[in-house]
């Protein structure tokens, strides 16, 4: 079935995944999405983000078919989950927050179950599950029991567990969460090589560096409302001003202060520069100099979807108390 | 899904269920068989020979039936109840959920796990048994038949428990405060013609009694009760708990919030 599922999409590009309204009161009468809208076209990889609690886990878990939607639709390529279940789900990977997996079952069985919940043959699933966990530098672990790996091991596993069935949409749930650098830039790597491929990607995380190096859109939830829902790009360019760090050789006592850019201490040993983003760095510099300032280091405060993911947050819940 | 794909999730389901409890063989498939020696010697050998005889039969082949029925029921239940509980704490059920693979094929997969461990139990129990008795079947196909739909109701039935369970302690509620007293109480050891008429007639409540009646008849040719309300009460049961379990699983009572 998995190998047919091009054949499946009914119209010739719907969007990978459509909510229209969506709405999830859990039985204790918190609200965790409060009618939201998202389109995420075919190829895309999408980043969806929001604060711990914003309703990211309840959406995915609403499309995945693991939370009942209080009411809403939700259409993956081109087909409603409330009338084609099955065929939903057969176009779906998911690779979840919480490692939910049989600890105590070999890695490679876990994998080739999870085929066989996809309709695959015992012996076509081992085939693909040794492929990916040899892409993902985990075949010389396969007859270990999941829980003798380590937690980026863990979390490559359940990557190749969410592809055994080759899904067109694949949505990851902070897949980086807890593993070290060079494992996630080498997960990186190969999410980049799917999504090139044609895999839909969407990504929730809370490393937003992770999200502006990969995605190509984005979404903000707060509070169970899409607050932001754009490119990017665009998105990223409507930043006016960049924040800079800079380590001084020498403490200072007292700040000069420049009509160019804000200048502030924050300590004796470090300044902090906000800057308009057009402006050139050279006017920092020369004001460093005429002041007699010996500069060490220099870095960004936080990177820039950072900066603006804080900002829109702030302003959201700005409006509230306004209204 | 196709028709094949569907049998190969059920056999993908199975199949995880059958290694899952061969795994732990110490925990699943030896305890039984010790449990069952001991009731063997202690009232087959020892207490029987001071009983003498039960329904024209010596006491240890009287009981034989009764307690490799008893071993079949407590291990589909606990065999289901346990893991698909377990399934649902440690999140791996949502493998299940999140796939195409029908709920009724999902409860099939977990049932037919119940049966394989109640019956592999049940015939590790009758290979214990021969040790004390010699076991002459008098009716094979209603021995099999009854042993097969029992292990399948109460395989269900752990199922449907292990939704509602929210702990542990609620995992073992049932097995440990209803399903040994009705086993206990369900003609394992005695006749219920033995009983004053009250007791004998609120004994007729208790299903088990007709399960563990309908495998001594199948298999000694005697029974308190007939073969067809042993039969009747079975599908019964199994058509009622099969409906709930599906009607569960489909609105994700337990699983889905």
């Amino acid at each position: 079935m998995a190998k047919n599922s091009d054949n499946l999409i009914k119209d010739k590009n719907p969007p990978a995944l459509q909510i229209r309204n969506l709405k999830k009161t859990y039985d204790n009468g918190m609200v965790a999405l409060n009618g939201i809208d998202l389109t995420i076209e075919q190829g895309d990889f999408f980043a969806l983000l929001g604060a711990n609690g914003a309703g990211k886990s309840t959406a995915i878990g609403a499309v995945c078919s693991l939370v009942n939607k209080t009411s809403g639709t939700i259409k993956v390529f081109g087909h409603d989950l409330d009338f084609e279940r099955d065929m939903v789900k057969s176009f779906i990977g998911l690779v979840p927050q919480e490692f939910n997996f049989n600890i105590f079952e070999p890695v490679i069985e876990i994998i080739v179950n999870q085929g066989g919940y996809y309709g695959i043959q015992r012996k076509e699933a081992f085939r693909r599950a040794e492929a990916l966990l040899k892409h993902l530098d985990l075949w010389d672990k396969h007859k270990q029991k999941a829980r003798n790996l380590s937690g980026g091991m863990k979390r490559r596993l359940m990557i190749a567990r969410a592809l055994i069935h080759n899904p067109k949409l694949l949505i990851l749930d902070e897949p980086t969460a807890g593993v070290d650098i060079e494992i996630r830039r080498s997960m990186w790597v190969f999410l980049k090589q799917l999504n090139s491929a044609g895999t839909t990607i969407i990504l929730t995380t809370h490393y937003l560096e992770e999200a502006e190096n990969m995605c190509k859109n984005i979404a903000i939830l707060d509070n169970g409302e899409v607050i932001e829902n754009s490119n990017m790009k665009q998105l990223l360019s409507h930043l006016q001003t960049e924040r800079l760090v800079f380590d001084l050789k020498e403490p200072m006592a007292t700040l000069p202060s420049s009509e160019l850019f804000k200048i502030q201490f924050q300590d004796a040993n470090t300044l902090e520069i906000e800057l308009d983003k057009n402006s050139s760095l050279n006017f920092v510099f020369d004001f460093f100099n005429q002041h007699n300032i010996q500069i060490l280091s220099m870095r960004n405060k936080r990177n820039r979807l950072e900066e603006f993911f804080m900002e829109r947050i702030s302003q959201n819940n700005k409006e509230k108390v306004s209204v | 899904m196709s028709w094949k794909e569907i049998w190969i999730a059920f056999k993908a389901v199975f199949i995880k269920e059958v290694l899952r409890f061969s795994r732990i063989w110490i925990q699943t498939i030896l305890p039984p068989a010790i449990t069952m020696s001991l009731y063997f010697i202690i009232f087959g050998n020892l207490i029987g020979r001071a009983i003498g005889k039960m329904g024209g039969f010596q006491y240890i082949d009287y009981i034989v039936p009764g307690l490799i029925m008893m071993s079949v029921i407590t291990n589909s239940y606990s065999n289901v109840v346990s893991s698909f509980f377990s399934a649902k704490m440690h999140g791996n059920v949502q493998e299940l959920l999140i796939s195409p693979t029908p709920n009724i094929i999902i409860l099939l997969g977990f049932v037919a796990g119940g049966v394989a461990r109640g019956l592999g139990v049940g015939a590790v129990v009758t290979v214990v048994a021969l040790f004390f008795t010699d076991l002459n079947i008098q009716h094979p196909i209603m021995t099999l038949l009854v042993v097969i739909l029992t292990s399948f109701l109460f395989s269900t039935a752990g199922f449907i428990n292990a939704i509602y369970a929210k702990s542990f302690d609620a995992v073992n509620i049932v097995p440990i405060f209803i399903l040994t007293p009705l086993t206990y109480l369900g003609g394992v050891f005695y006749s219920v013609n033995m009983l004053p008429p009250f007791w004998r007639d609120v004994s007729l409540f208790n299903p088990i009694l007709y399960m563990v009646n309908g495998f001594r008849y199948g298999i000694l040719g005697i029974s308190d009760i007939t073969p067809t309300a042993t039969f009747t009460l079975l599908f019964v049961f199994i058509g009622l708990l099969f409906s709930v379990a599906i009607f569960l699983l489909s609105r994700g009572i337990g699983l889905r919030d």
